[in-house]
């Protein structure tokens, strides 16, 4: 009976099944892909449960400045299993993070950015900005004091571009500050435009994937060797092998996941800030401002470097360039091996001190600059004293080292010899 | 190389850093959301003492069935501003005339425990002191200034505060004397069980679902557990032809 319908099916819409074996059953995956290839397809569990979530959240939503932040703890107390939905996108957003930034990661020990997959990268890190686009629109519709605020000061960081700054953080705002037209747009943009930008990159970056195919943690070209019937002999079936690794990875994470929904939603105010539970109120500035934590290591160096004749602008550029500086990544990376398996002590050094530095960035810029106390300044040198401010600025020139000197340290590496299959203990 | 050695000179004196003095700390709040004789007590209080000016908006009288309450009890003992326990918990009064009376109108609480938290309300509560120099005649350990007078100080009784600045091993700190000038209905034990009693009831208007949501939640990861080791055996069966 379902085989009937399947053949009654594809004679008439072939396409369908020749898609699924392209990108599924007949698609050849590297059989080594540890744990970390298992964030790519949690970032996709991810993005259908935030835009499902998300759906049963705009039903009971208001946009509307008077109304959403009681719209939201209606939907928290007086909506049916509206507290779960809340809860599912809240702590969704951190998720996406958590997840998009493991999956970066693996490029970086893996290679995965190398030639010949510099396209499904640059695909990647414009998901990641648009991502980015999408959370911070996402933040300003609850309308409490962090939504307002925050909002505030980001796109008070546009204004500050030399001669179309203030015009364009106007027209960003569609008003003289965030208000009920902020709201409003960016609404908009929340739920419709840039999603609809996020699923079409997503498609995009698979399909680029599957057109070199997948990377692995040897870094080796599993199309090489390939058996009587043109396999490669490295590789597997996407469908079923990794549909069912997959899935056990995924029921991990949903765990992890409904852990922190339904014991630790707000994450010790990482996840859901303790100020955002005080309605926005415009006369009323926050003794402390701070973006949600997966923005908090570009803050950290955006108030790191000092302002140039009372502007904030070389802050704004060093924290842009530190985000843009990812497109560039496959063409910095001059190292002749791909895997951190066969990279030399230069690179993995330098791969350690970004990853401490990304951490510390991202913890300072949770807190107030004044978190680790001042310096004694008896010579009166320092333009600040405080300690937090100092170390956000060694921590943000190792950051922007681990790219500007990446040409060189990848290329002087002394790399070790590249097996010519995977290696695999079965 | 004017910045880097003022740079090398802030490291060299790193082991110098003097942390800023804090303010008052915090106790923590005995506060249980499963105590219901306890989340009512913490009701009563509130009806009595804080809904005179404080509104509970988003939460409506009905919601207070969930803290083992039926709708007569409700109704009787707890509803002074409303016809239907369908309504919200609001104040008597428009918070336009609040802002004119008191110059700020009296915040909505609702979920006031999720943005200042139970540790800080429970210290906060049990912390005011006589003041002449304040409007009202009284001010606050943890919020200094405080617009509100001391709403329970007829239970806890009128207390003095003397703060005495001294250095201890080198960093400047503070020392708190509380002196008695009057008692209270109520002992110092009793009343910060009160207090308890008021947080708790606090923490759950701020998040009603927070009583169902553990209960779910082991529900919850129960089933993931079962599943995964489905899911575990369904990979292990598939890949043990992967050589």
């Amino acid at each position: 009976m379902a085989l009937g319908v399947w053949q009654w099916i594809d004679t008439r819409f072939p396409t369908l099944g020749a898609e699924w074996r392209k990108h599924a059953s007949e698609y050849y995956a590297p059989k080594n892909l540890n744990l970390w290839y298992d964030f790519g397809a949690l970032a996709g569990l991810v993005l259908i449960i935030q835009i499902l979530s998300g759906i049963f959240l705009t039903m009971n939503y208001k946009p509307d400045a008077s109304l959403a932040f009681g719209s939201v703890e209606y939907i928290m107390r007086d909506v049916p299993g509206g507290w779960i939905i809340r809860y599912v996108h809240s702590t969704g957003a951190s998720a996406f993070f958590i997840v998009v930034y493991l999956h970066m990661f693996r490029a970086l020990l893996y290679g995965s950015h190398k030639q010949p997959r510099e396209l499904v990268w640059i695909f990647g890190v414009l998901i990641y900005l648009t991502l980015m686009g999408e959370a911070f629109f996402g933040y300003l519709l609850p309308w409490g004091q962090m939504s307002y605020w925050g909002a505030q000061v980001i796109v008070n960081l546009f204004g500050t571009i030399p001669f179309i700054g203030p015009d364009l953080a106007l027209w960003i705002r569609g008003d003289y500050v965030i208000s009920d037209a902020t709201l409003n747009r960016f609404f908009a943009l929340h739920v419709i435009a840039f999603p609809l930008v996020l699923l079409g990159l997503v498609v995009a970056h698979i399909l680029a994937l599957h057109d070199v195919g997948s990377n692995n943690p040897d870094g080796v070209d599993i199309k090489k060797f390939k058996d009587a019937n043109g396999h490669p002999q490295d590789g597997i079936p996407f469908h079923p092998y990794y549909t069912v690794k997959d899935l056990a990875v995924a029921v991990v994470f949903l765990a992890i996941f409904c852990f922190i929904m339904f014991f630790v939603p707000e994450m010790g105010g990482y996840f859901l800030e303790a100020n955002n539970f005080n309605p926005a109120d415009p006369l009323k500035t926050p003794p402390h401002i701070a973006p949600v934590w997966y923005f908090t290591p570009y803050y950290s160096i955006l108030r790191a470097v000092p302002p140039l004749f009372h502007s904030q602008f070389p802050g704004v550029l060093a924290m842009g360039i530190a985000v843009l500086i990812l497109f560039f990544l496959p063409w910095l990376d001059r190292s002749p091996v791909k895997s951190i398996r066969y990279r030399g002590g230069l690179y993995k050094t330098w791969l350690a001190a970004f990853v401490i530095v990304f951490f510390v960035l991202g913890y300072l810029g949770t807190e107030p600059t004044t978190v680790w106390g001042q310096f004694r300044d008896p010579w009166d040198l320092l333009d600040t004293k405080d300690v937090a401010t100092w170390v956000a600025r060694l921590c943000s020139i190792v950051y922007f080292l681990f790219f500007f000197l990446m040409p060189w340290y990848s290329a002087r590496d002394k790399v070790k010899p590249v097996p010519e299959r995977v290696v695999w203990h079965a | 190389m004017a910045r880097m050695k003022a740079l090398l000179l802030a490291l060299a004196a790193a082991p110098l850093v003097a942390f800023a003095a804090e303010g008052y700390r915090l106790d923590r709040s005995p506060h249980d959301p499963r105590d219901l004789v306890s989340l009512q007590s913490g009701a009563r209080t509130y009806m009595n003492y804080c809904l005179g000016c404080h509104g509970l908006q988003f939460m409506r009288y009905q919601g207070l069935e969930e803290i083992g309450l039926n709708e007569a009890q409700i109704r009787d003992n707890l509803m002074f501003t409303a016809e239907k326990v369908g309504e919200p918990i609001k104040i008597a009064f428009n918070p336009k005339d609040a802002k004119s009376w008191f110059g700020v109108a009296p915040p909505d609480l609702s979920v006031v425990a999720r943005s200042r938290g139970p540790d800080w309300l429970y210290t906060y509560l049990r912390t005011f002191y006589r003041d002449a120099k304040s409007p009202t005649g009284w001010n606050n350990a943890v919020f200094p200034n405080v617009g509100m007078p001391h709403a329970l100080w007829s239970l806890q009784g009128q207390r003095g505060l003397e703060v005495v600045a001294q250095k201890e091993g080198g960093h400047a700190a503070v020392q708190y004397k509380w002196s008695e000038i009057s008692k209270g209905t109520q002992t110092p034990a009793e009343y910060d069980a009160t207090v308890r009693d008021l947080v708790n009831f606090l923490v759950y208007v701020a998040e009603p679902s927070g009583i169902e949501r553990r209960p779910i939640g082991i529900v919850v990861l129960f089933v993931l557990g079962v599943l995964f080791v489905f899911a575990y055996l369904l990979k292990k069966e598939y890949w043990k032809d992967v050589k």
